[in-house]
């Protein structure tokens, strides 16, 4: 038998963790209940299947430790009688029942950190000890988090379903956010070649996938999902061997993946036919932009600024309008860039982005000066080493 | 499930109501009675408290009991009223005060079983 690789274990546990714990919910009937099962499941297969192999059925395999878990909780638990006994039937629910599972995880009523958390643990089956590890906060903080989260559930009852169709914009809006504040988390801490403990961006785009799937009618699934894999699909070549982050003039376009590009294209232009535009859509058309251009120069940064105007009518927001200010300087130059850059100075200040840009254009402007100022302020705001590094070594060379 | 639904006042509301004439007040309050009329079904028991400056407050930990003249928490924002109701889950109760046509914040509390 040959031993699973770091991977291969967190797929195999990610494909099978969130149907598991959508059916034992279903025979359960608690949310809270289902979920511990589900959690000593994936710890006792994280203990076996690295030096057992995985098994050939690996949601039998889980499902019958559930079990038996849920058994010994019988003997000491006389209020889970019944329910437990439910759990002697084999798990086969019909549909797939995981949508529930995200809408319930990723209440409004619970608060962003538990949402994240909750979902990456019933939903992807990470334990609290890789969710910790990955957000690199202590174990503890992640376990509280869980359990509030779970203790609200119960106490506040919400409910275990799928929202109506007057809430489900709002609603969708909600799981979506908290999959692209997943996304974000891996991918503005990512760095570089040296192998990192748990690819959040792998998570965030199963989810994404996984809403795809099971929401395939709803465009800004589509567009997330897009969005995420266009970014995946270049992420070879966002670093240099030192882990430096290379910009996006002078990056590597050969290393990119061409045919995920290519699908993810695709997959807007199904997205834009169902006639309801949205930010996930505009943000994926926008990089889809930057991706199928054949090299730098190539970029139409036309379009960009004309999606970047309907992003900005669709969700007006300072950084959105940063954005288009960089795509402007492309149009119109980097004086007309600066002006609209210098206008959101009072909304901006404290973001290291704002004063990098602004360091860049005042540079094409042949302001030297008062660049190298704006750099250096846009360093004492990022902690990221990347950013850090990047904007060090501006410093050095002017 | 019951839960309690705790109407607050902000000043800006407070004084919203104020500077409105007597039609536009009576038409608030029209909204109001309507909304209680829509969700009767729903609503075990419901009151509206007198303003804050009306308040007493009694502390029981200070060895004698102490009455002081006020809330006991000064605050920009005081519950002015409550209605308990009965539904199913959290997303009805949302769903219930979404509608709520007057004061603009209400915090949704479950009662104890």
């Amino acid at each position: 038998m040959t031993h699973p690789s770091h991977s291969e274990l967190a797929r195999v546990v990610r494909d099978h963790a969130g149907r598991l714990a959508a059916s034992l919910v279903y025979l359960v009937g608690d949310f809270a209940a289902a979920e511990d099962l589900v959690q000593d499941a994936i710890e006792a297969a994280l203990a076996h299947w690295p030096a057992e192999g995985i098994p050939q059925r690996p949601d039998a395999w889980l499902y019958t430790v559930a079990r038996r878990r849920g058994l010994d909780v019988l003997r000491r638990e006389s209020r889970y009688r019944e329910k437990i006994a439910l759990v002697a039937s084999p798990a086969a629910p019909e549909a797939d029942d995981r949508l529930r599972l995200i809408f319930t995880c990723c209440h409004p009523a619970l608060p962003r950190t538990g949402q994240v958390a909750l979902t990456l643990r019933v939903v992807c089956g990470l334990t609290t000890a890789q969710i910790a590890k990955a957000f690199l906060i202590p174990e503890s903080t992640v376990g509280q988090r869980i359990t509030r989260a779970k203790r609200k559930i119960r106490d506040a009852g919400i409910p275990y379903r799928i929202p109506a169709a007057d809430e489900l914009g709002t609603r969708l809006a909600e799981v979506l956010a908290v999959i692209y504040l997943l996304f974000n988390e891996g991918y503005l801490s990512s760095g570089g070649h040296q192998a990192r403990y748990r690819d959040l961006t792998d998570d965030a785009e199963f989810l994404a996938a996984l809403l795809h799937d099971l929401m395939p009618t709803e465009p800004e699934a589509a567009g997330l999902l897009a969005l995420i894999r266009l970014h995946r699909a270049r992420a070879a070549a966002r670093f240099d061997r030192s882990s430096e982050i290379i910009q996006l003039q002078h990056q590597d376009r050969s290393l990119w993946d061409h045919e995920v590009i290519a699908a993810a294209g695709r997959l807007i232009a199904a997205a834009a036919a169902l006639k309801r535009p949205g930010p996930y859509q505009l943000q994926a058309a926008i990089v889809a932009c930057h991706a199928e251009a054949g090299r730098w120069e190539d970029t139409d940064w036309t379009q960009i600024a004309v999606l970047y105007d309907i992003l900005l009518y669709l969700a007006p927001s300072p950084v959105t309008r940063l954005h288009r200010a960089i795509a402007l300087r492309y149009v119109a130059g980097p004086a007309a860039a600066l002006r609209e850059v210098e206008a959101l100075a009072g909304d901006l200040n404290g973001y290291h982005l704002f004063h990098a840009t602004r360091a860049e254009l005042l540079r094409d402007l042949g302001h030297a000066d008062q660049a190298r100022a704006a750099d250096e302020r846009a360093l004492t705001l990022t902690v990221n080493p990347a950013e850090r590094s990047l904007l060090r070594q501006r410093l050095n060379w002017t | 499930m019951k839960y309690v639904l705790m109407f607050v006042d902000t000043e800006q509301f407070a004084a919203d109501l104020a500077a409105m004439d007597d039609t536009e007040r009576e038409r608030a309050y029209a909204r109001v009675h309507q909304w209680f009329a829509d969700h009767h079904d729903k609503i075990i028991h419901h009151g509206h408290l007198m303003p804050s400056d009306t308040a007493t407050t009694l502390r029981l930990d200070r060895g004698e009991p102490l009455v002081t003249d006020g809330p006991f928490v000064e605050g920009k924002e005081v519950v002015s009223g409550y209605a308990e109701i009965e539904v199913a889950d959290l997303d009805e109760a949302l769903r219930v005060a979404k509608s709520w046509p007057a004061c603009p914040v209400v915090e949704i509390r479950p009662l104890a079983p």
